[in-house]
Formats: C-alpha cells, structure tokens, sequence
C-alpha cells in the first residue's frame, strides 16, 4: 500500500523491461526505420512512377479518363517511338548532348588547371582568389540572366544555342574548381617533391600525379558539370525561342505544350528520356559524387 | 594550401649554394608563380568577364529607364516597392525559401536518422532510392508534377475522389498553388540535406554516444547534447547554402504555375524573368533580381565564415 513499495515496483519493472529489452528494442527501432524509409521512397517516387506510366499510354487512353489512372492498361511504346522519328525531338537532344560535352570539358580544363594552381602553387592574391571562387558559387544564374542577356545581344549570340556554351561553364566551374582543390589540397607534399627531384616541371607533375591520384574528385567534378549543363532551365529559356536551336529542358515545353492541346503522353516519354542520362549515370557513379559532395562542402 | 612546395624546395636549394644561386631561385620563384596564374588564368577571366561584370552591368542597367535612354537612379527600386504585384512577389519569395528550407532540414535530419540506424550495408540501395528526386533534372521532375495537379486529369483528385472527397483545384488557387510549389522544392530539396546530414552524423564518434550513455542521457538528450551540437556547423552550412539555392529558384514555379493565379505565387526569379525578358522592360527586370543581393550576400557571407570555422576544424 504504502507509496515506497510501489516506486520499489516501479523501479523494478523498468529495470527489468530496460534489461530485457535493449536487443528488442534496437530490433524494433531497426523495423521502424524501414517501414519509415519504405513510406519516404514511396512518396518520392511517385511523380517519377506517374511520369513512366503516362508515358506508355496512348492520347486516347489518357483523355478516356476511365479507370485507374496510376497505371497503363494497355502499355505501349509509340509515344516514344513518336519521338525519335520527330526532328524537332532530334535537334533538342543533339543539341543537349553537344552543350554539355563542350561545357563539361572546357569546365573540367579550367578548373582541374585553376584548382592545381591555386592548391599547390601559389601566387600573389591566390588565397583571395580562393574564396571568390566559393563565392561565385553561391551567385544563383537567376541574378545574372537579365544582364547576360545584354551581353549576349551585344555578341549576337542571341537565339544561338551556341551561347549557352559560353554561359553554362559560369555555373559549373566554381564548384569544379572548390571540389578540385580539396581533393589536391589532401595529396601529401611528398609526391610532388619526389616528381621535382625526379625532374618534372609543374605541367608534369600535373599531368602525371595530380590527375591520376585525385581520379575520383575528377569524376565527382565531371558529373557535377555533366549535372548543371544538362538539367539547367533558366538560361535556355531566357535565351532560345527557335525550335533548332533548343535543348531539350525548354524545348519539351515550348514545343509539345501549345495552346491548349497538351500531349500528355509525349510530354512525360519526353521528360523520360531527358530524364536517363543523369539517372544512368548515377546509377554507376553515385559513390563518387555523393563522397565529392560532401567532401566539397566540408573541407576546403 | 596557397604555396604548398615552396618552403622545403627553396630551403634545400638555399643551403647547397647560398649566394650564387640566389638569383637563379628568385628567377624560379617568379617562374613557378607565373606558370601558376597562367593556369588560373581561364579562370579569372571566366568569373570576371562572365560573373563580376555582368553583376556590376545589372546595377548600372536597374537604374535605367526603360528605353535605356537615361538614368533614373532609384526609381526603379522605387517604382517596384510601391507596386502591389511586387510586395506579393516579396512575400512569396520569403515565404517560399523559408518554408521549403525548415521543411526540408526536419525531412531530411529524419531521413538522415532512419538511415542511420539500418545497417550500412543496406544503406546503399536506400540512399539510391531517396535520392531520385534529386537526380532528375529539376525541369524535367516538376513537368511530371504540372500532370499530377493537372485540373482535369490529375491523379491525386482520382485518389480523393475514390476515398469520396472533393476535387481540389491544385493550382487555381492562391494558398494551395503557394502549398504546392513549396511541396515540390521540399520533395527535390530534401535528398541533398539527407546526404549532408548522413555524411555529418557518420563523423561524430562513437565514444561520445557511449559516454553519454554512461551518464545516464537518454535518447533525446544524446540528441540535443551530442549530435546537433556537433553537427552545428554542417546544418548551418547547408540551411544556408539550401536558402540562398531556394530562394532564388526559377524551375519550379515557372513550369508549374507561371506565377498565376494573379501572380501570388511569382519569386523573385520568374517576375525578373516575366518583367525582363517577356515585356521587354531589362532594367526593370534587373531590378526585381537585384532585390535578392542583400539577403543572398547576408547568407553567402554567413556560409563562407561556416565552412572557413569547419576547415579549420579539420585541419586542428
């Protein structure tokens, strides 16, 4: 009766549930995490599902409305067949790939070359230049579309898709270059003592140490580049308005949305396709990013 | 980690010949730092011709009349602030990053948790998955959003209608278009701070759980005492960079309602863009952009001093 002998109860009973269950509980807290990831990845996945499934369905499935509409009754692949026989559909996806191989590659020189620089070498106001570099990553494109577009005009690159080439390395190569000098930064002094007593001269030692050994902070840096170039929407959409010059972020929308006719299922096979080069190549090279990423944030 | 070779080369070369070879290193010194700008020349030129230049230019064209005939110093900025349209754009702005922020940084400290506490070796598969928002290219994620709130064929109103609820008009009206667009950056927005926040929580120690175990915390207070307390700097970090990203987000809001209905839910971003480039009014445009400088120069300086105080933690 008395309160003592119940708090001695108490006590008791939670020792003995603390005791005997820790193991249980972590099970438990181990289910419960899965069964709240499961209910994350279904809702992140569901645009994604919805997109595919709209994609295999013919215009006449989809404005029947009848039935469910989260999956294809009847699937079909003319929607994307449709596609690739469309020139339009052609010249954007050339274009794209086009864009970004030159921009990837012209970021990748630039930044691998300023980021081995400023790492390694040294030179009046480089520490400076250092931190511009972070912060010219931290200037969004939407404060410069206005006045680019000026210069643009001035160089007759308007309506060019060959503009975006010059535009798109702006937001690729800070990055670039801040990841670069972090993975180059981690490289022992030792390796290129040894190359220069061995005689090599700093575009060697570039060349033959520094690219080699920082392999992953190179892929992690290209997808980077690979990633902006290929999904970025602003610059296209302030700067392109004929359909051969498009690529294929804004010419899915200008094109396949017009007046109030929307193709549906076109539109989603569309974004599909735009969608798998990034995706295949996450898929492959996930760890290096995500391991350049992080990395890129918190070390400097 | 500016002149990383220069100390040991030069201590070596000075004690073989001190005198002699005096001017030959001063030649080698100017030599190494002259390749050296070479190599950061692209550079230099590329954030000054097409980054630096181009902010100044935006300054000196917002204080142009529109024909870019004459100066009208602040009247543009003037003109805007007294403008209704404006104050909404203002207001969704602010009400867009934030909200999409905070949301994005709980989600993703849960998410980063959850797949803290399955085993590593499953953790790949399900990073995979969370991160597929993230990897599709924004314009292309938010077009597969645009169907599902389509107003005649959206597929979440069939759910609703199923379950016996009434349609809702996604993107028709004010604070559901505004809910929605916050909802699509929360969904593309969240897989990053998940990353971050995973790579962060891996990094704090062990010991420092056990210890506290040792003391007696429990579960929240690990929490509060151990893990946001060294995790501080990272979650600043990426709160911040996460604003400055949002706030100045063009995709989603222009796939997704253009700014309508009546122009409540336009950012800063898609009004430059509808004021600039559509009506053709540059200077007026590069007005409404310049409005976000302050706030992003405020967050930018605060995540330079975040990862400065973070590398020289690694460094220590």
């Amino acid at each position: 009766m008395s309160s003592a002998t119940t708090t001695a109860n108490a006590v008791a009973a939670t020792r003995r549930r603390h005791t005997r269950s820790l193991a249980s509980q972590r099970r438990w807290a181990l289910y419960g995490s899965y069964a709240a990831l499961v209910v994350f990845v279904i809702m992140f996945l569901i645009p994604p599902f919805y997109t595919v499934m709209t994609s295999l369905k013919t215009s006449a499935e989809i404005s029947a409305q009848s039935g469910n509409p989260w999956f294809a009754h009847n699937p079909t692949l003319s929607n994307f067949i449709e596609l690739i026989e469309m020139p339009d559909f052609q010249y954007f996806f050339m274009n794209s790939v086009m864009i970004t191989v030159v921009t990837v590659v012209v970021s990748m020189v630039i930044s691998v070359m300023a980021a081995f620089s400023l790492a390694r070498m040294g030179f009046w106001g480089s520490s400076t230049l250092a931190t511009g570099v972070f912060l010219t990553y931290l200037v969004p494109a939407s404060l410069l579309f206005i006045p680019l577009f000026q210069i643009l005009g001035f160089l007759g690159l308007i309506n060019n898709v060959w503009c975006l080439a010059l535009v798109y390395p702006t937001l690729a190569v800070p990055f670039c270059t801040w990841i670069m000098i972090g993975y180059f930064s981690s490289i022992p002094k030792e390796l290129d003592e040894a190359a220069l007593i061995d005689g090599a001269g700093y575009v060697q030692m570039l060349l033959k140490i520094f690219i080699p050994v920082a392999m992953p902070g190179i892929i992690a840096a290209t997808i980077f580049a690979f990633t902006v170039s290929w999904g970025a929407f602003l610059y296209p959409m302030a700067y392109l308005y004929s359909m051969d010059q498009m690529v294929l972020t804004v010419g899915i929308i200008s094109d396949l949305v017009r007046g109030d006719v929307f193709q549906w299922g076109k539109i989603m096979a569309a974004s599909v396709l735009a969608a798998a080069p990034p995706v295949i190549i996450y898929a492959f090279l996930m760890d290096y990013y995500i391991a350049g990423l992080t990395s890129g944030a918190t070390k400097g | 980690m500016a002149d990383g070779t220069s100390v040991p080369i030069d201590a070596i070369a000075t004690r073989r010949a001190p005198a002699r070879r005096a001017n030959a290193m001063q030649r080698f010194a100017r030599r190494r730092s002259t390749i050296a700008l070479l190599l950061a020349l692209p550079l230099i030129l590329l954030i000054a011709g097409l980054v630096v230049y181009p902010a100044i230019y935006a300054i000196y064209l917002s204080m142009l009349n529109k024909r870019m005939t004459h100066f009208v110093g602040l009247g543009n900025f003037a003109f805007l602030l007294k403008r209704h349209t404006f104050q909404l754009v203002i207001f969704q702005s602010c009400f867009f990053a934030v909200s999409a922020v905070i949301l994005k940084a709980i989600i993703g400290f849960i998410l980063a948790h959850l797949m803290h506490n399955i085993p590593s070796r499953n953790q790949r598969i399900w990073r995979g998955l969370l991160l597929v928002p993230w990897v599709i290219p924004l314009a292309m994620s938010t077009l597969g959003w645009w169907w599902l709130f389509d107003p005649s064929y959206s597929a979440f109103n069939w759910i609703l209608n199923a379950l016996g609820f009434q349609s809702v008009p996604w993107l028709g009206e004010t604070w559901i278009a505004r809910l929605c667009v916050v909802a699509v950056n929360v969904w593309f927005g969240t897989p990053f701070f998940m990353i971050m926040y995973l790579a962060a929580l891996k990094s704090v120690p062990d010991q420092l759980y056990e210890a506290a175990a040792i003391d007696g915390a429990g579960a929240v207070q690990k929490l509060f005492f151990v893990t946001l307390p060294m995790m501080r700097n990272i979650i600043a970090i990426t709160v911040l960079f996460s604003l400055i990203v949002t706030f100045a987000d063009f995709d989603i809001v222009r796939i997704l309602t253009a700014g309508g209905p009546q122009d409540t839910t336009h950012l800063f971003a898609t009004y430059a863009f509808v004021v600039g480039i559509q009506s053709g009014d540059i200077p007026l445009g590069a007005s409404v952009s310049l409005f976000m400088l302050p706030i992003l120069a405020i967050a930018a300086f605060f995540v330079l001093r975040g990862v400065n105080r973070r590398s020289k933690e690694i460094a220590a």
